[in-house]
């Protein structure tokens, strides 16, 4: 069983948590081509090891967080908000 | 009948008489008994009959690992399968019978699957399903179908009650630093060593008692052991069973908290489901004696030795009179001397024939000796032994009893949850746990320590392993070597007596024999986790803890390997049986999972609302008058509606407020339809799509200010779209200055709908002004005042395709709301609607919801073309037409009509061309109504290529699921006013 160290409420229990997908994607412009498109939503990495990942604190906040997680161990090595403005003031406040 | 309860024995407490039943003949028990111990207490021998060839069963173990005394506990509603007799606490009122057996377990007609063992060899299961060879091989269903019920009654354990569970049960979640697994010497020591060194601890036992197999010894006193653990303020949690580990030094619990109490107080749960979340783990969970495969080993009055042990010194129970130890180990001469002692004529036959061992010598030892058949069928008569280098008969013993030790098998299942292979010991023929990252130790015999002073160094090592890891200390420690009998143990498995089909059982709960492992191999299942399967060995619900390794050892003599090579099967929790009322807890029943009622539930039920589940949500279904059934009553609902006025509760809709500057460019990315002209005052339709290209939503948005939008979505969706608008501002358009919030349970919403509804409102409002067509055309949109100062937001939307608003209040208000609404309404003949009647109407109008919008539909498919702008960008715009979704022949939104009006239909009905019903056919109709407006039945849906394709054609329903099939029309979605003048009016 995860627990996610949410920077607004805490250590919490994955269950108050769903998750979103990979958080390294730079989604394209809206106007950019199918093919782009394409990559950016449907090729992903199978990764074994750490990774980034999104987590909306759908039961709690309501923040979505860019969690970086081990696929094998389920071992967390970072928690951050996923908006780069929050991200700083997070930052800022430790 | 004569007691086996003997004298000055035991820790029973004898001045505490219990009275129980036994297949309803009634027997007592003391205080601090099992039901086993009461049992054989009571020379009572066979418990059960096995579980395929109905064979006489009797008590194997005192533990967990008991694979023959299942029984069934209580009767009733809470009646309770397939209990191990040797865990059940007694209690006064026990009710206790065994099971698969008929008339009893004594006298068993099916005792005849004995004789026809050939047929219930291993796979004999999987060979039904292929057909008897070699006729019918290959097509075995029919004679599958035909003896399943005969093989499923006969090939079974005890059945449950059918029904419902009226005990309650409890989750719950507890944090600890440490938590220990066992209380026998080593993790007692473990959690002492903790509690001195100020870790918050919890000790876990499964037992009633704390000791672990020191309960065996008969001078053991566990109270001053108690009370130092609670001095310390660790937590002791007996009757409770760590289940299973996982992540995160998780460990699921199983607290058994009425099991053993007669009448338990109504208020306490059965049993408890806990959560611990610790930093460390302990385990400290033992060893488990193994038995020895020779013919008839499965006799009644066959015992693991240790478990004759615990019966004599903790119950006062003498399992037998002549009683005969087979071993390969040492430790059974402790045993040995104090079964004597007790008064029992003990044979030892030991098949080392070198070795050297201290005795009281009050019985005699045979070196370089086996059993390799017992005589008798519902007890033992007698033992055919052998000599240990080549098996011929020598000799037969006469006894009552068989006690084995095959030697012992730590319990490694906990760390093998975590996916940890143990690690094969050859010196002392068990696997020992192997080394684990995470923040797990095992201790005691569960790490092969059979001696007392080894554990408790071990416990101690353990618990300094958790605080070196912990980060508290950095102490250097050593754990004891694996072993501590003065002589080694001779690896014995088996006893082959060539002469006969043997039933030399390895398996006894799953009733797998030596020979069936032999089949499997020679039928080329040589993969120990296909061999598991074929056989079913490990695989009932002791998971094989006593004969997993005779197995085993069998498959390496099979394949000339090492049992190492052959491998071990991976133990997935539970550890003993979960039962699955603890599993759900209290989400049973109406808190089975959470209800949501709109703050009007009261109100519509009062104005006799039947409601219906949507999502999580009640809403009004239909309000039937005095003797209306659904049909009458949705009928006169929708006609009434088309006649004058209707109301309708629709609260659900998701509701979502959007502020900011950014707003209208933020609604322009997510609709597919444009809304940078959106004036304020005014409301739009909007689609969403996904990423991908297929339809998300559909809603509406009202724009109440130059930077306020008020949105609306589907019941189902809410949620989803909610989490969607948060993710995009919070990850991709983080420069957008929007926020977004959600709304729907602070407004309290009511469709007003019909030709009547403009002059209902009228009366409703403050100012009668604001509903009029100038002031609130199609789609506007205004913040007004109900009659009593009630500040609301009306819109003028329609769902149903006749002139009607949307009205929304705050919640608090809903009631009043209804009130005002419905009296004017009812000046008009009005009437209040519910979903039966909504989706009547919508589909009257071709309107789609989540029955069409079913996550593979796009905005094409759905006939909404127009509402996918060409003029912009936005999510899902670059995909909509990729690949497949641009293919000419995609199922398109249609209407149906049966040819024949007469006829009616079902939604799941698949369209097919007349003369190729087959398959999926060319499309399927999602959603279907009377039309009281038409007056037949009409059904929205998709077809292949659309209403140009098969205007005029009759193509044809199949339904085969209901066995009907009606011939269709295809017609336009808009089956009724398809220029909008009603709505406009
Ligand atoms: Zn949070």
């Amino acid at each position: 069983m995860i627990r996610i160290n949410c920077p607004y409420c805490g250590e919490r229990d994955h269950s108050e948590f769903s998750y979103g997908g990979d958080a390294t994607i730079n989604y394209p412009s809206l106007d950019a081509s199918e093919k782009e498109w394409t990559e950016a939503i449907f090729f992903r990495k199978n990764i074994k090891g750490f990774q980034f990942e999104t987590w909306h604190h759908s039961n709690g906040c309501r923040m979505w967080l860019v969690v970086e997680r081990s696929t094998v161990t389920h071992e967390i090595k970072s928690v951050k908000p996923c908006h780069p403005d929050l991200q700083k003031v997070v930052e800022n406040n430790k | 009948m004569k007691t086996r309860r003997i004298d000055n024995y035991g820790k029973i407490n004898r001045d505490k008489i219990l009275s129980f039943s036994w297949d309803k003949k009634n027997y007592k028990g003391f205080e601090g008994d099992t039901l086993a111990s009461a049992l054989l207490a009571n020379n009572i021998g066979i418990v059960g009959r096995s579980f395929k060839y109905h064979r006489p069963r009797g008590i194997f173990s005192s533990g967990v690992e008991e694979s023959g005394a299942l029984v069934t506990i209580g009767s009733k509603d809470r009646r309770d399968p397939n209990v191990r007799a040797t865990t059940q606490e007694l209690y006064n009122g026990l009710e206790a019978s065994g099971q698969n057996a008929f008339p009893n377990v004594n006298f068993d007609l099916a005792g005849i699957n004995n004789y026809l063992g050939r047929f219930f060899a291993a796979g004999f299961y999987y060979k039904t399903f292929m057909g008897i060879p070699p006729l019918e091989w290959g097509k075995g269903t029919a004679i599958w179908m035909f003896f399943e019920k005969f093989i499923r009654k006969a090939a079974g354990m005890g059945s449950a009650s059918g029904l419902p569970d009226p005990d309650t049960y409890e989750h719950a979640h507890d944090f600890c630093d440490l938590i220990v697994v066992g209380s026998g010497p080593a993790g007692v020591a473990a959690a002492i060593e903790a509690a001195e060194k100020k870790l918050d601890v919890i000790l876990v036992e499964q037992d009633s008692l704390i000791g672990g197999n020191q309960l065996a010894e008969n001078d053991f006193d566990n109270s001053q052991i108690k009370n130092q653990l609670e001095n310390l303020g660790i937590k002791i949690m007996t009757r409770t069973t760590a289940f299973g580990l996982y992540d995160n030094c998780v460990v699921g619990l199983l607290e058994r908290v009425t099991d053993h109490i007669s009448a338990p107080n109504v208020n306490i749960p059965r049993q408890r489901f806990w959560t611990i979340r610790a930093k460390h783990i302990i385990v400290g969970a033992g060893a488990i004696e193994r038995h020895i495969a020779f013919n008839n080993n499965d006799i009644p009055g066959v015992m693991t030795v240790n478990a004759s042990k615990h019966y004599l010194n903790r119950y006062g129970v003498l399992t037998g009179k002549r009683i005969v130890i087979a071993t390969n180990n040492d430790s059974v001469y402790e045993t040995a001397n104090q079964l004597s002692e007790a008064g029992a004529n003990v044979t030892v036959l030991d098949s080392r024939t070198n070795f050297e061992i201290e005795t009281n010598k009050s019985f005699e030892i045979r070196k370089g000796y086996v059993p390799y058949n017992i005589n008798g069928s519902k007890k033992i008569h007698s033992l055919d032994i052998s000599k240990s280098e080549t098996i011929n008969k020598s000799e037969t013993i006469d006894c009552d009893q068989v006690l084995l030790s095959g030697g012992w098998s730590p319990a490694v299942h906990l760390l093998s949850h975590r996916g940890v292979k143990p690690k094969w010991d050859y010196n002392n023929a068990c696997f020992l746990p192997s080394d684990k990252k995470e923040n797990i130790t095992m201790v005691g015999s569960s790490r092969g320590l059979w001696n007392k002073n080894d554990c408790i160094a071990s416990g101690i090592a353990g618990t300094t392993d958790a605080l070196n890891r912990l980060g508290i200390s950095k102490t250097n420690y050593f754990f004891p070597k694996p072993g501590g009998w003065k002589n080694p143990i001779q690896p014995l498995y088996e006893v082959k007596y060539k002469k006969s089909r043997s039933k030399s059982f390895v398996d006894y709960q799953h009733d797998v024999t030596t020979d069936d492992v032999r089949l499997a191999h020679r039928e080329g299942f040589i993969s120990v986790e296909h061999l598991k399967r074929y056989t079913t060995l490990g695989m009932a619900n002791d998971q094989g803890k006593m004969g997993n390794i005779i197995g085993l050892s069998l498959m390496a003599e099979l394949l000339n390997k090492e049992i190492p090579e052959v491998g071990t099967t991976v133990f997935r929790p539970p550890y003993t049986p979960v039962s699955i009322g603890a599993l759900s807890g209290r989400n049973v029943g109406k808190h089975f999972r959470p209800l949501r009622v709109t703050p009007m539930h009261q109100w519509n039920i009062d104005h006799g609302a039947k409601m219906i589940e949507v999502g999580l949500y009640q809403r009004p279904w239909y309000y039937p008058k005095e003797n209306e059934t659904l049909s009458d009553s949705y009928i006169r609902e929708a006609s009434t509606v088309r006649k004058t006025v209707g109301i309708c509760d629709i609260t659900s809709l998701g509701k979502i407020a959007i502020q900011g500057p950014d707003s209208t460019e933020f609604l322009n990315r997510i609709y597919s339809n444009s809304f940078s002209k959106l004036q304020v005052g005014k409301a739009r339709y909007g689609i969403m799509l996904r990423d991908d290209g297929i339809v998300m939503d559909d809603g509406t948005s009202w724009r109440l200010a130059e930077n306020e939008y008020f949105m609306t979505t589907s019941t189902g969706e809410a949620a989803k779209v909610m989490s969607w608008l948060e993710e995009l501002l919070q990850t991709r358009w983080t420069d957008l200055n929007v926020n977004v919030t959600s709304v729907s349970e602070q407004w309290a919403g009511v469709s007003v709908a019909g030709p009547k509804s403009r002059e209902v409102l009228n009366n409703c409002v403050d100012d009668s002004l604001v509903v009029t067509n100038n002031n609130l055309p199609f789609m506007g949109v205004t913040s007004t005042f109900l009659k009593g100062n009630i500040p609301c937001r009306i819109a003028r939307i329609s769902f149903s395709g006749e002139l009607a608003f949307e009205v929304y209040v705050k919640s608090d208000f809903a009631n009043t709301m209804m009130d005002l609404i419905w009296e004017n309404a009812k000046k008009y003949d009005g009437c209040l609607y519910g979903l039966e009647a909504l989706g009547a109407l919508r589909v009257e109008k071709g309107h789609v919801t989540a029955a069409e919008l079913d996550g593979r539909v796009t905005i094409d498919d759905a006939g909404l073309s127009k509402m996918a702008s060409t003029k912009k960008s936005y999510i899902g715009s670059a995909m909509r037409k990729r690949g497949v979704l641009k293919n000419n022949d995609r199922e398109i939104l249609v209407g149906f009509f049966p040819t024949n009006l007469k006829e009616t239909f079902n939604a799941g009905t698949i369209v097919c061309e007349k003369n190729n019903i087959k398959g999926q056919g060319i499309g399927r109709i999602t959603s279907v109504t009377y039309s009281p407006e038409l007056g037949h039945w009409i059904g929205l849906g998709f077809v292949k290529g659309g209403l140009d394709k098969w205007k005029d054609t009759n193509l044809v329903g199949a339904d085969p699921v209901r066995n009907k099939q009606m011939n269709l029309k295809v017609v336009s979605p808009h089956m009724i006013d398809p220029k909008g003048e009603r709505m406009y009016a």
